[in-house]
C-alpha cells in the first residue's frame, strides 16, 4: 500500500488520487465508529463539510497558513462531533442513525443560509499557500505528497486507536453493551470519545479536500455524501482496517467514470448499495479475509 | 398581522398533516418489521409521480388517482418486501435502513433521469377549487380537504390497530412474532401486508401533496429527514404519539416561519436536540 501510494501520481491523474486519499481517510474515520464501535452515523458529511468550509474561510479570508487552516477545520469538526455525539449517544441503534442524519441536515441548512458560506456557490478560489512558509503546494505533485502524508498520519491514528486497549473496549461495547457496562466500563464516554476522534479525522479529510479542489461546496455537506461514506465502508468491508480505503477507491472511481452520465451515478450507487446489503455484507476485504481464514 | 400568523399556521397544519401521515406509516412498519423504511420519502414521491403520470398520459383524474395510486405503489412495496427486504429479517435493523436507503437512491436517480429536477404542477381537482373567507383568513378548499382527510386516515388507522381483531394481531406481532406464529397466524404474510399498507399510506400522502407542492423527484428526501426527526421526538412507541407529534411539529414550523423565517428549516432539528437533552426516550416513547 505504501508503494502504491508513493507512485500513484505517476500513473493516475493526481487530483483523482488525492480525492481517493481524502475519501479513504474519511471512510476510515467513519469505519472507526461503524466497524469498531457499532454506531451507524448517517450524518458524517456534516463533519467533512463543516471542516471544508472552515478551512476555506480561514485560508482564503483570514489568510491563515494552510497548516493552521487544516487545524482549524479539524478542531471545528471535532467540537461539532462532541456536541452531536453527546446528544446522539443518548439513543442507540436505529435512532442514533436518524439523530445524526437530523443534525447533519441542520448543518446543511445552516451552511446554505449563513452569509459567509456563499450559499449555492460555496467557497471558491481557496489558495494553496506555502507549507510552513517555504514549500510551494500550487503544483499537483507536491500537493499530492502533502495529502498523502496527512492521510498516512490520520490512518496511523485510526490504526493505533483500533489496536489499543481503548479499541478493544469499543469492540466489547459493539458485541455486548450491557456486559461492557456491567464490567464497569463507562460505555457512554467510550462511545463519545470514538465519535469525537471519528468526527475530527473526517474533518481533517474535509480540510484536505477543500485545499485539493480549492473550493468547499454544498455537496460536501449533503446527505448523499453521508450515504457515500457508508457505501465505501460497507463495500470495502466494515471492521477491517483497509476495507474503507478499498471502498473509497472503488466508489470515487465509479463516480468519476460515470460522471458524464448524470443521474445514473445515483441509480448505480443505489444498486451497489442494495447488492452489498443483500449479498455480501462483509465487503470486499472482509470476504477476502474470510476466504483466507477458511483455506488455511 | 393576525392574517399572516393564521396563514403560516395553516401551512404548518398542512405540512403537519403530511408529517403525521408519513410518520404513522413509518411507525407501523417499524413496529412490526423493525425496519426503518428510508424509502418512505421516495415512495411518497412515487405516489405523487404516479398520479401525475396517470393524469398526463392516461387521463386518470384526481379521484381515481387517490384510489389507484396507493394500490399500485403499495403493490410495488409488497413485491419489494417479498424479493429483498424479507432476506434481512433477523439481522441488525441497520441493514434494513441501508437497503431502503439504496432503494431511495435508485428511485430518485431514475426519476431524475426521466423528468429532470424541475417541478411539475398538478391541478387542483375542480370540486375543491376556490375557498372560503373566514373573516380573519382565507381558507382554500383543497387545503381544508387535505387536513380533514389526513385526520380521517390517521384516526382510522389508529382505530383499526387499537380496537379491532386485525389490529390485535398486529400488536401481538409487534410484541412477539414467533409466539403469534405458533398460534397459527400467518406472520410472514402479515409482514408483507403491513409493509404494503405503510407504503400505500406514503403514496396516498404523495397524491394528496401533488396539487399543493411541485411534483419533483427530490420532493421526498427533504420531507423524510424532517419526519425522521419527528419520529425521534415522538418516539416510535405509539401510533397516537406519532400523529400528534407530526401535527404539532408542523405547527411549530409554521409559527417559526412567522416569527423568524430563516430558522424554519432547522427548528425541527433544534426541537429534536432539546428533546434528546430533556427526555431522551422521546415524548411518547419507551427506551428500547
Amino acid at each position: 500500500m505504501l508503494a502504491i501510494g508513493l507512485t500513484a501520481p505517476f500513473y493516475v491523474y493526481p487530483v483523482f488520487a488525492m480525492d481517493v486519499l481524502c475519501m479513504a481517510l474519511f471512510a476510515s474515520a467513519f469505519n472507526l465508529l461503524l466497524g469498531y464501535a457499532g454506531l451507524l452515523s448517517f450524518g458524517h458529511a456534516a463533519f467533512l463539510g463543516a471542516a471544508a468550509y472552515v478551512t476555506g474561510q480561514a485560508v482564503k479570508v483570514w489568510g491563515l497558513p494552510i497548516e493552521l487552516g487544516i487545524l482549524a477545520g479539524t478542531s471545528v469538526a471535532a467540537l461539532l462531533g462532541l456536541i452531536f455525539g453527546a446528544l446522539a449517544i443518548r439513543r442507540s441503534g436505529i435512532y442514533f442513525a436518524m439523530i445524526t442524519l437530523g443534525f447533519a441536515q441542520m448543518v446543511y441548512f445552516l451552511v446554505l443560509q449563513m452569509p459567509w458560506t456563499g450559499g449555492e456557490d460555496g467557497l471558491q478560489g481557496i489558495p494553496r499557500s506555502k507549507l510552513l512558509g517555504i514549500l510551494g503546494l500550487s503544483g499537483n505533485l507536491p500537493m499530492y505528497y502533502f495529502v498523502y502524508a496527512l492521510f498516512l498520519a490520520g490512518f496511523w491514528v485510526i490504526y493505533r486507536t483500533i489496536h489499543s486497549p481503548f479499541g478493544q473496549v469499543l469492540r466489547a461495547i459493539r458485541e455486548n453493551e450491557p456486559r461492557a457496562l456491567s464490567l464497569g466500563y463507562d460505555v457512554d464516554r467510550y462511545k463519545l470519545l470514538a465519535f469525537v476522534i471519528s468526527a475530527g479525522l473526517s474533518g481533517m479529510a474535509g480540510s484536505m479536500k477543500a485545499l485539493v479542489y480549492q473550493s468547499a461546496t454544498l455537496s460536501d455537506v449533503h446527505w448523499h455524501r453521508s450515504g457515500a461514506v457508508i457505501l465505501m465502508t460497507l463495500l470495502g468491508g466494515m471492521g477491517t482496517p483497509l476495507g474503507p480505503s478499498v471502498g473509497a477507491l472503488i466508489v470515487v472511481g465509479l463516480e468519476n467514470y460515470l460522471a458524464s452520465t448524470g443521474s445514473w451515478v445515483t441509480v448505480i450507487t443505489g444498486g451497489v448499495f442494495m447488492a452489498c446489503v443483500l449479498a455480501f455484507r462483509r465487503g470486499i476485504v472482509g470476504e477476502i479475509l474470510a476466504l483466507v481464514k477458511r483455506s488455511f | 398581522m393576525i392574517q399572516a400568523l393564521s396563514g403560516q399556521l395553516l401551512i404548518g397544519l398542512i405540512n403537519g398533516s403530511f408529517y403525521a401521515l408519513l410518520s404513522l406509516g413509518l411507525a407501523i412498519i417499524f413496529g412490526l418489521l423493525s425496519v426503518v423504511n428510508f424509502a418512505h420519502g421516495a415512495q411518497y414521491m412515487l405516489g405523487a409521480f404516479v398520479a401525475w403520470m396517470g393524469l398526463q398520459y392516461l387521463g386518470v383524474g384526481y379521484w381515481w388517482a387517490l384510489l389507484l395510486t396507493p394500490a399500485v405503489v403499495g403493490l410495488l412495496g409488497v413485491v419489494f418486501e417479498r424479493l429483498f427486504l424479507r432476506r434481512l429479517y433477523g439481522l441488525d435493523p441497520l441493514y434494513g435502513l441501508l437497503l431502503t436507503f439504496g432503494v431511495t437512491l435508485v428511485l430518485e436517480g431514475l426519476f431524475q433521469n426521466a423528468f429532470g429536477i424541475s417541478g411539475n404542477s398538478y391541478p387542483v381537482p375542480a370540486a375543491l377549487q376556490g375557498g372560503t373567507n373566514l373573516g380573519f383568513m382565507y381558507l382554500p378548499r383543497y387545503r381544508a380537504w387535505v387536513v380533514a382527510v389526513s385526520m380521517v386516515v390517521c384516526f382510522g388507522s389508529w382505530f383499526v390497530i387499537e380496537k379491532t381483531r386485525l389490529g390485535a394481531y398486529l400488536r401481538a406481532g409487534t410484541e412477539n412474532p414467533a409466539l403469534l406464529q405458533a398460534f397459527g397466524v400467518n406472520v410472514p404474510l402479515m409482514f408483507t401486508l403491513t409493509y404494503g399498507y405503510g407504503v400505500a399510506l406514503a403514496a396516498f400522502a404523495g397524491v394528496m401533496a401533488a396539487p399543493i407542492y411541485q411534483v419533483t423527484p427530490l420532493m421526498g428526501s427533504g420531507v423524510i429527514m424532517v419526519v425522521f426527526a419527528i419520529v425521534v421526538i415522538g418516539g416510535m412507541g405509539s401510533i397516537v404519539g406519532s400523529i400528534v407529534t407530526g401535527l404539532g411539529l408542523g405547527l411549530v414550523e409554521g409559527l417559526t416561519k412567522f416569527l423568524y423565517a430563516p430558522a424554519s428549516d432547522v427548528v425541527v432539528f433544534v426541537v429534536m436536540a432539546l428533546v434528546l437533552l430533556l427526555r431522551p426516550a422521546g415524548l411518547f416513547g419507551r427506551q428500547r
